[in-house]
């Protein structure tokens, strides 16, 4: 009985039980909220520590064992997205004590992001594919009142495109589940690893392994699926933005890292072919569409489409190495993207605008916020020292290893063009004059006070610090991700840990 | 003959329904296309774990296993479980397209491409 394993899932379903006990008291909601991604990100830390001395843990619900009841199973990989999604709440969570109007607190936000947590932790977590449906119904629920809170038409209008492409995502995934179940007599994970390599009709276990891959896909915003994702991104506020970039396409690609490392391995020259085709395109597709648009918040939100590229690239490769790359992608594109969207929250709170063409001379008013943008920036665009330089260098040598070149030059010709974008977004928020005349106001009049403006800046100086700490002092993060990459790949010790005698 | 071909036709049809209403323009039809799915998705899983006429499965007192042939309960527990969950999640969808039809005013899609690009 490991109890860390359990306790990511039980600490924020305990305080979003906690600050919906306080609804009315919006003050005790707020310490709520930050004591809960506090214990997270502590629960995180102890369980990537347990699992870093002692292996894949598994905790068996209410003493059944494996395969009759529901496991939680937490090995590198989901140890170390349970750690991000504790820091990534707690980051938002003081983000949002100032940014967050009186209106959206009252409507639940802070229980509202707790169920978030839990959701994602508890998908992270599960090692049996139906009980990573219904955690990711629990998440999906309680990011369409999230999307939603506030009511504006955009948001509005977006919900309703989010909403139906992630149920169609989830009904999918349902079905894949169901006929699963027919063909193997099996939900739990390890055990149908076990399983897929004695299946008879290997047709089928293909295609059921690409409606997976289908559901997971549309979750993960890859081409051509990702069309919800930058129709829905910049209409919440921007606290809500910026953890649904930090954490939500994030559990579609754990899912698809999960499943096609894991399970379905039959058939690589299928289901990884798909995936490097698919991957190569998201990473272009999504650039382009960046290039295009002239709002801070949409640019951003394509972006995230074009990163999850990179994830899927490390994945189709398909080595140590390469995988490795995409749990560190993973961690660098949190922090880095999540850390954009809440510089565009401090450029809005200062000038009241999101338009790139109403921006401008924010380099002359805010200079720390400059430097700030420009560490997140540089790193998404992947210049050395920074986090994004390490995990693009790690996955174009996995790519230069199996010798697929074209995706290698894909990758860095995103690169190239995602500087470009961010390069835009220098020019025209930060250095460009302020089209409003030398003499306009430097802050508008939302600015908040010298202790709110402290916590609008500790959170995106804490992400920043973490992205250059990534590139400068790499090695604890290479040695971690790289026993990540080995121990996926190492699929008879996931196995034995789930469902051998020592677990019994 | 069995109940799986008239079962799998029947899933199939739903898909197909759910698949064609989604794709109107209309915010009512597109929920209408939602329940359908998830109907379809529901009878899918019992369709594949397969339909026996199979007894309850209890286990009499003092054996260990049940006697004859039972019915295997887990298909049931997950379109259960699957019910409540899409019950819960297509509430929301019909208030958010109720919000969205007072918001912008018109139960037809093509009006709402402002967040798109």
């Amino acid at each position: 009985m490991r109890i860390e394993v359990a306790l990511p899932v039980i600490i924020p379903l305990f305080f979003g039980s906690l600050a919906l006990a306080f609804w009315q008291w919006r003050g005790v909601q707020r310490v709520v909220g930050v004591v809960g991604g506090l214990s997270l990100t502590a629960a995180g830390i102890w369980l990537l520590v347990s699992v870093w001395n002692d292996g894949v843990l598994a905790m068996h619900m209410g003493s059944w064992q494996a395969p009759f009841g529901i496991v939680l199973a937490a090995d590198l990989l989901s140890a170390t997205m349970v750690l991000l999604t504790g820091v990534m709440g707690l980051i938002v969570a003081v983000y949002s004590l100032v940014s967050m109007t009186p209106d959206h607190e009252r409507f639940g936000y802070h229980p509202l992001l707790q169920l978030l947590l839990a959701g994602v932790a508890g998908a992270f977590l599960t090692g049996d594919i139906f009980n990573l449906y219904v955690w990711i119904e629990v998440l999906l629920v309680a990011s369409f009142a999230l999307l939603i809170l506030g009511g504006e038409r955009a948001q509005m209008e977006g919900a309703i495109k989010y909403v139906t492409l992630n149920l169609v995502s989830s009904l999918i995934l349902l079905a894949a589940v169901g006929l699963t179940y027919g063909l193997f007599g099996t939900l739990n994970m390890a055990e149908l690893a076990a399983y897929m390599g004695e299946a008879e009709n290997t047709g089928l276990v293909t295609v059921v392994g690409v409606l997976f891959m289908v559901a997971f896909a549309i979750k993960a915003a890859a081409f051509p699926l990702f069309f919800w994702l930058p129709a829905s991104y910049h209409t919440p506020p921007v606290a809500i933005s910026a953890i649904f970039a930090a954490l939500l396409t994030k559990v579609g690609v754990y899912a698809l890292i999960r499943f096609f490392t894991l399970m379905f391995t039959e058939a690589p020259e299928v289901t990884q072919n798909i995936l490097l085709w698919g991957s190569g395109f998201t990473m272009l597709v999504g650039v382009l569409g960046a290039a295009a648009q002239f709002e801070f918040r949409r640019i951003l939100a394509f972006h995230s489409v074009s990163q999850i590229g990179y994830m899927l690239m490390g994945l189709a490769l398909h080595t140590p190495l390469a995988l490795a790359g995409s749990l560190l992608f993973i961690l660098h594109h949190s922090i880095v993207k999540t850390n954009l969207f809440l510089i565009s929250g401090i450029s809005y709170f200062a000038r009241g605008t999101h338009e790139l063409k109403d921006l401008g001379g924010l380099y002359r008013t805010h200079p720390g916020l400059s430097v700030l943008f420009l560490i997140a920036a540089l790193s998404l665009a992947g210049l050395p020292p920074l986090s994004g330089f390490l995990v693009k260098l790690m996955l174009v040598r996995a790519g230069l290893e199996v010798e697929a070149y074209w995706i290698v030059a894909v990758a860095l010709i995103t690169g190239l063009l995602t500087f470009y974008s961010m390069v835009k977004i220098w020019a025209e928020a930060f250095w460009k004059a302020d089209p409003r005349g030398e003499q306009a106001p430097a802050v508008g009049p939302s600015w908040p006070d010298r202790r709110g403006m402290w916590l609008l800046y500790a959170p995106v100086a804490v992400l920043a610090a973490l992205a250059v700490l990534m590139g400068v002092a790499a090695e604890p993060f290479l040695q971690l991700s790289l026993a990540a990459g080995e121990q996926m790949l190492d699929v008879d010790a996931y196995v034995e840990a789930i469902l051998g005698d020592d677990a019994r | 003959m069995t109940a799986e071909p008239l079962l799998a036709i029947l899933v199939g049809v739903l898909f197909a329904t759910a698949t064609y209403l989604m794709l109107r323009r209309s915010l009512v039809k597109l929920v209408i296309g939602l329940i359908l799915l998830s109907n379809a998705a529901n009878l899918l899983i019992f369709a594949t774990s397969g339909l026996t006429r199979g007894a309850p499965p209890l286990i009499p007192e003092g054996m260990l296993t049940p006697e004859g042939a039972v019915a295997d309960p887990l298909p049931q527990a997950l379109i259960l479980t699957a019910i409540v969950i899409s019950f819960g999640v297509l509430a929301f969808a019909v208030v958010l397209i109720h919000r969205a039809y007072e918001v912008v005013g018109a139960d037809d899609l093509d009006e709402m491409k402002d967040t798109d690009t």
